[in-house]
């Protein structure tokens, strides 16, 4: 049994990254209240840019990441000229890029289908990676998956604990008391648009670089979807998105174990199960409508233009 | 230093101004709202700006914060010219704000709030510390760690003024402070107030309450339509020659006659329990209250005890227990709004644009909204001509100010559009009338008209139910007063055995407890 169970969470983290750092990015959008439903999009463009960068340059992953968080960022950018400064409805703009994402990805993409890269070797962490059983699991990863989980401790000590992350979840509750006590709303829904759109495109480029590695067309598979979901449902919390991601991640995996242990279960179905899983229990814990509405930005989705 | 465009003299003009203001106009698309506004404050002195909605206070005191840029004229702050461009500089320059609409986070709690506004370090354990000594130095206990969401109103208006306390304001601007408090929390805040000032600090008073400003003021400037037209002290003034000033005539006085028809008992709410969906609301506990024919009844109490959850209850928008609420002898509470429409309900809800009337729709529009059923739909089909009379009727009957029966909603004035959207009720006949906040943002002229008309309905045998925030209103036309805090509803008294003591301590007593349950999750 333990022979089976600890590849399944060996495989785990790597397969939720890419939306521990999607959600992560859309978490801190949201909380200033911006929902950029364009995560998918933005997942592609920097899937494709960090994969085109990597192959082009030969350089790795590294660059491949860089290449990714920028293309996002520039997406996102895109997404906040729009919706942000000249108004437009948020959810339009961001469905949007997502069909914009889908298309110039593929786009770029025919040129890269058939290459692969080297990806990335794990990395044990000293000391931690010599406790039994686990240590050798959880702390023999590559080094996006450790950089995944200091994104998260990053975006919880700044949302919790810092005076820009209580600036940020003002701005998401009430835009104008922010504007009248006499803060720049628009600069902080940009950085925080932008900081999103940068974490989708690492999320992206992850998966095209470091995962797989290689490009095939529309190859986050939704993920960016889940991404979006996952914040809702986690209440707008990091550690329950964390949570969450996790969850996602060892379903996918387990249920490739499945596939490949030939369980009389038609593949597709297998497929839609981690989409399913996440779904479900997500629900179940978000059923409290009090919690959602306690915690939900006041403004968000809704456009804010100083003296308008 | 003198101002030659100050007409006052004595002993006020030695020494320099805190802040002056000289020629300052503003014109927004439409209206002037300051037309060469000179205005003088000197060091630890209460000056007051009188004067009613629209008259170009709140204007003014958002160009001296910054809010906004005057078009022409100057400011000086301790003779020197300055030009503020945002509020993060009038800070700067030791000018606080306590906004009539709280300019307050509800999910962040009071020490987070006021971490918002002030540049130092980032240390909330120690700044909570500092917030607890300093609402004890002024008397106006808080607790930092506090949501801000259970906050009752009076508290919100305390943390807005400490958290311009803490900034060491030397010229602190509040605007309409007094609106939400009871007479008791008035009396504190005045307290509060005539302390800053015994230690220099400037303070900026906006009201439209004579008495207030007789009490506490040394010094007034008095406005109308955007212009200055008065300077006075107003201790040595008359109620009567400031309201002169303010609005050009005497203040007008309503008349309230014996109700001598038949009585009877139209609405009857008996152990009314409800829990509001919104987790921000206030549970309804133990309702009980009668209203009988040819009475008004006033609910008074600070908004956010239960106000809006027992009107939407009364009104029909959320369902209740059917023998809840009983009109005409009927159980009514499981109907919807339009089945108690149909029973003689008319309903005057607290926001006017977006609940009482629809902004972008034309008047007659807004009028078929509540009176389609008044011959206004014949076979499923508007009738236009009766659909436009009806609205002709409500705008001459009613002194409705506007631009004809098209006029949308949004272009009429609070007072206005109050007097369109009750005459509309009031012409559907009702038997029973549910009022919320009547004169709300309405202008003195257009409230007396509104008092009197409410009195003179129900001397026609129309049981009538007010809901409001302002006490002299209530005493003004209420034939017996309620009080509703915390969810729960005072009995009603008549208005003889009572005083407003009495009713402001029942509003506090209840008022200074904490709400529902911790929201912390």
């Amino acid at each position: 049994m333990i022979e089976h169970l600890l590849p399944i969470l060996a495989g785990t983290l790597g397969a939720a990254t890419p939306l521990v750092f999607a959600g992560l990015g859309e978490l801190v959008a949201e909380r200033s209240g911006v929902i950029n439903l364009g995560v998918e999009g933005m997942m592609l463009i920097g899937a494709i840019a960090g994969f085109a960068a990597a192959a082009d340059t030969g350089m790795g992953p590294a660059i491949g990441l860089a290449a990714g968080a920028l293309a996002g960022a520039a997406a996102a950018t895109l997404f906040a000229v729009l919706a942000l400064s000249l108004g437009a409805n948020q959810a339009a703009c961001g469905l949007a890029l997502t069909i914009f994402g889908i298309g110039l990805s593929a786009f770029i993409g025919q040129h890269y289908v058939s290459f692969s890269l080297p990806g990335l070797k794990p990395l044990a962490l000293p000391v931690l990676s010599a406790i039994p059983l686990l240590g050798s699991v959880l702390f023999n990863q590559d080094p996006v998956v450790y950089l995944s989980v200091s994104a998260f401790v990053l975006v919880w000590w700044t949302l919790e604990r810092t005076r820009l992350g209580l600036l940020l979840r003002a701005v998401g509750e009430s835009p104008e008391a922010a504007h009248a006590i006499g803060y720049p709303v628009l600069v902080i829904r940009y950085g925080a648009t932008v900081f999103g759109g940068a974490m989708a495109g690492i999320g992206g480029a992850y998966l095209s670089t470091v995962y797989t590695p290689l490009w095939v067309q529309n190859m986050t598979a939704g993920r960016g979807w889940i991404a979006v979901a996952l914040v809702v449902f986690a209440t707008w919390k990091p550690s329950r998105l964390m949570l969450g991601a996790y969850l996602f991640g060892g379903v996918t995996i387990l249920q490739f174990h499945a596939q490949g242990l030939g369980v009389a279960v038609p593949v597709q179905l297998l497929a839609a199960l981690p989409y399913i899983a996440t779904v479900i229990v997500l629900v179940l814990i978000s059923r409290d409508r009090r919690l959602l509405q306690l915690n939900l930005p006041a403004s968000l989705g809704k456009p804010f233009l100083p003296g308008h | 230093m003198s101002s030659p465009s100050s007409p006052s003299a004595g002993p006020r003009d030695w020494g320099t101004a805190r802040l002056e203001l000289r020629q300052i106009s503003k014109r927004y698309p439409g209206v002037l709202a300051n037309d060469q506004v000179n205005l003088k404050v000197m060091p630890g002195e209460i000056h007051a700006v009188l004067g009613e909605n629209g008259a170009g206070k709140s204007t003014l005191m958002r160009i001296i914060y910054g809010a906004t840029q005057a078009d022409a004229g100057e400011m000086l702050w301790d003779g020197a010219v300055v030009t503020v461009a945002n509020p993060a500089q009038a800070r700067r320059l030791g000018i606080g704000m306590v906004f009539q609409h709280f300019s307050v986070f509800e999910t962040l709690s009071v020490v987070e709030n006021i971490a918002l506004v002030l540049d130092t370090r980032f240390d909330l354990r120690n700044l909570a510390t500092r917030v607890t000594e300093l609402s004890q130095r002024h008397g106006l206990p808080l607790d930092p760690q506090r949501l801000v969401h259970s906050l009752s109103v009076g508290e919100r208006q305390r943390l807005e003024i400490l958290r311009c306390l803490l900034q060491d304001p030397r010229l602190l601007i509040l605007d309409e402070p007094t609106s939400v408090l009871t007479p008791q929390a008035v009396q504190t805040l005045f307290d509060t107030l005539r302390r800053l000032a015994s230690d220099g600090v400037s303070i900026l008073y906006i009201s439209h309450k004579l008495q207030e400003i007789q009490t506490l003021c040394d010094h007034a400037t008095v406005m109308r339509g955007g212009r200055v037209t008065g300077e006075a002290t107003p201790a040595r003034e008359t109620s009567a020659s400031l309201a002169r000033m303010m609005i050009g005539r005497e203040l007008p006085v309503c008349e309230a006659p014996a109700y001598t028809g038949e009585t009877g008992t139209v609405l009857e709410v008996r152990d009314l329990d409800h829990t509001p969906a919104d987790p921000f609301g206030t549970r309804l506990q133990g309702i009980n209250l009668s209203l009988r024919r040819g009475e008004i009844l006033g609910i008074a109490g600070i908004s956010g005890n239960g106000q809006a959850e027992l009107l939407a209850a009364l009104s029909g928008e959320t369902p209740v227990r059917a023998d809840a609420i009983r009109i005409g002898g009927r159980d009514v509470g499981a109907l919807d709004a339009g089945e108690r429409r149909a029973l003689g309900l008319c309903f005057v809800p607290e926001e006017r644009l977006g609940r009482g009337a629809v902004p972008s729709l034309s008047l007659w529009e807004n009028g078929m909204l509540t009176a389609h059923a008044r011959g206004l739909v014949r076979h499923g089909l508007v009738r236009f001509g009766a659909a436009r009379d009806f609205a002709r009727r409500c705008i001459e009957g009613f002194d409705v100010r506007c631009n004809g029966t098209e006029a949308p909603a949004r272009s009429l004035s609070g007072g206005n559009l109050q007097k369109f959207i009750v005459g509309r009720e009031i012409l559907q006949e009702p038997k029973l009338m549910i009022v919320a906040q009547p004169t709300w943002g309405v202008d003195v002229g257009a409230a007396a008209f509104l008092r009197q008309t409410l009195i003179d309905l129900s001397r026609r045998g129309v049981a009538i139910l007010v809901i409001s925030e302002e006490l002299e209103e209530l005493f003004e036309i209420s034939d017996r007063i309620a009080v509703l805090a915390q969810g729960r509803l005072s009995r009603a008294q008549p208005k003889a055995q009572t005083d407003a003591l009495a009713i402001g301590l029942r509003m506090s007593g209840l008022e200074a407890a904490t709400a529902t349950e911790p929201a912390d999750v």
